[in-house]
């Protein structure tokens, strides 16, 4: 057998190219899954889908299954979903509020917390071998601004730390949504597909994709009828803008900032306005929004935030989103060869409730499984992974801007918007977790 | 024309890439809905798979013939089998209609099954019929699905 030690694992991930055994060696997905899935922290949810004590969602973090509640103190546990008994999964996947999970196979019961309550049969055991069984808790959970987090290991930088300078995306998030308030609703993608998890993250930071990638559905925006003006909306208008703005020309790619940080996390702005996409600028409903935001903290406040244009974020490993769009993705590896996406919508209740119906049709556009964009996407991942099954050549390259990143506090912002800066980022990241 | 023969020859179109053709079949008032969620109640506050306008409509077909629809070059073979039609007259020449559809899909070595409840409006004109609605359920709507670039 292969032994991945610190020096192997650097020789696959070299500054300027990787190696495809990355992406494809079944070897090195199991190894990840215990140092880099493992170790990181990892996005679970939000806030808003625990609202009452007693509610629980089901989720995954890298192989675990795991069940995140909320006990009558209000407090969040993240538990192996798991029961200590026979390994029975306890709770069906999916989401709803109870006060026991109870296994379906021998009836143990645990609470929301994890402990184990009852045992059918119980006499039978010595009771001193029962003491310490219980659904496993995951040892560390956080959260930033409603955003929850666990990680599986029991010591490690905390999430303020390993989040950095991505926090400002989430505040971000936060800050656009009139009393900060946000609600997780209106139906979850799952999409699949035939390829690495690394995939996914890799390319919501390019620049240089969206031209190939997406040709074909520019090209049938562009012969479009045109968006209304504001007020005058279509509801195509949405798609259509988003599937333009994929044809950007070179020089907006090359003008993007893009920024990554040590941890691997990075973040795409001064993409999109709010005037290009949504009902914006100008739009009566736009405006009311503004000034509900306004109300809430002042005008001064309510036209910087309104002025922060963030497209994506990614958050490594598990984790994409658009602040400025309120839509956030959580990608599951499953192997290395496969990997679910699940993506996920937030409404802002204090805003006009018409700019929840856009976030609703962006996300039909970009994140839909039969839309334009994404199919295209998921065909290509799919021929990546199909290309780095062969043997025939040993490398990628991720040299794009190399020797040119610019310093920045926190973090390197690439030297043109379709730098690989990210992606290099993201690799030395991994090899950060793979070695620790 | 008997409105089975009518579902039969929109599934036809589909199956033999007429797409044109079936896309002419839509009123230009149609809607085309995939929900996402199973008895989902609206298309504006909950994400759909599809839900495409008349325009919207016609860039999906557009972009089937685009010589880079990477997912869709070449399209995926189809088998679309409509059964258990049950139709009523619902006003003036307007038809509700209930099928259920299997359909057969292979594309670059992957074959799928899909299995829907199939409800379409139909308005009489002229001798056939036009589609003013299109919703179709999947049965695994809410699970976690590969891309999707074939018509329903």
């Amino acid at each position: 057998m292969e032994v991945f030690d610190r020096d192997r694992l650097a020789m696959l991930v070299q500054p300027d190219r990787v190696h495809r055994s990355v992406y494809a060696d079944p070897a090195i997905f199991d190894l990840e899954m215990e140092r880099v899935f493992g170790r990181a922290w990892l996005i679970l949810g939000h806030d808003s889908q625990l609202k009452s004590p007693g509610d629980y969602f089901t989720t995954r973090m890298g192989r675990e299954p795991v069940i995140v509640t909320r006990d009558e103190k209000h407090e969040i546990h993240v538990l192996i979903n798991r029961c200590a008994h026979r390994g029975t999964m306890v709770c069906a996947e999916g989401r709803g509020n109870t006060e026991r999970f109870v296994c379906p196979y021998h009836g143990w019961s645990y609470d929301r917390t994890g402990a184990l309550r009852t045992i059918p049969f119980g006499s039978g055991y010595q009771q001193e071998t029962l003491k310490n069984l219980e659904l496993k808790k995951v040892p560390r959970v956080a959260s930033y601004r409603g955003f929850l987090f666990a990680s599986l290991a029991p010591s490690g930088d905390s999430l303020e730390a390993f989040l950095g300078p991505a926090k400002a995306s989430f505040d971000d998030f936060v800050d656009r949504a009139p009393g900060g308030e946000l609600e997780v609703t209106g139906g979850v993608f799952k999409h699949a597909y035939n390829g690495n998890w690394k995939l996914m993250l890799e390319n919501h930071l390019d620049g240089a994709h969206p031209a190939w990638v997406h040709a074909s559905s520019v090209a049938v925006a562009r012969n479009a009828p045109e968006p209304g003006k504001p007020g005058e909306e279509h509801y195509f208008d949405i798609a259509v803008r988003q599937m333009r703005q994929n044809g950007a020309p070179e020089s907006v790619w090359e003008n993007t900032g893009i920024w990554a940080t040590p941890r691997g996390h990075g973040y795409m702005g001064d993409y999109h306005d709010d005037s290009r996409l949504v009902a914006g600028m100008g739009n009566p409903v736009f405006e009311e929004y503004r000034r509900k935001l306004a109300a809430a903290t002042n005008e001064k406040e309510a036209d910087r935030i309104l002025r922060v244009t963030l497209w994506n974020t990614v958050l490594y490993p598990n984790c994409s989103f658009m602040s400025q769009f309120r839509q956030l993705r959580i990608i599951h590896p499953l192997a290395v060869d496969r990997s679910v996406v699940c993506t996920y919508s937030f409404r802002m209740p204090q805003a006009p409730q018409r700019l929840f119906r856009d976030t609703i049709a962006f996300s039909n556009v970009v994140n839909g499984t039969a839309s334009w964009v994404l199919t295209d996407d998921l065909e290509v991942y799919e021929r990546i992974q199909r290309g780095f099954a062969s043997g025939a050549v040993e490398w990628a390259q991720i040299g794009r801007g190399f020797g040119r990143d610019v310093e920045e506090p926190g973090g390197v912002r690439g030297a043109t918007g379709t730098s690989e800066v990210y992606i290099r980022a993201q690799m030395r990241a991994w090899l950060d977790y793979m070695t620790a | 024309m008997k409105i089975e023969e009518f579902l039969y020859h929109e599934a036809h179109l589909l199956d033999t890439q007429r797409l044109e053709e079936w896309l002419a079949l839509f009123t230009e008032d149609a809607t085309y809905w995939l929900p996402l969620e199973r008895d989902q109640k609206d298309p504006i506050e909950t994400s759909s798979i599809v839900y495409d306008d008349r325009t919207l409509l016609e860039l999906r077909v557009k972009q089937a013939r685009h010589p880079r629809a990477h997912a869709r070059l070449p399209l995926a073979r189809t088998v679309h089998q409509v059964s258990n039609v049950a139709s009523r007259e619902v006003e003036n020449g307007e038809f509700e209609v209930h099928s259920t559809l299997v359909l057969v899909e292979f594309r670059s070595d992957k074959q799928r099954v899909w299995g829907a409840l199939v409800n379409h409006r139909l308005r009489r004109t002229g001798e056939g019929y036009h589609i003013a609605r299109k919703r179709v359920d999947l049965v695994n709507s809410e699970g976690e699905l590969d891309g999707i670039a074939i018509l329903f």
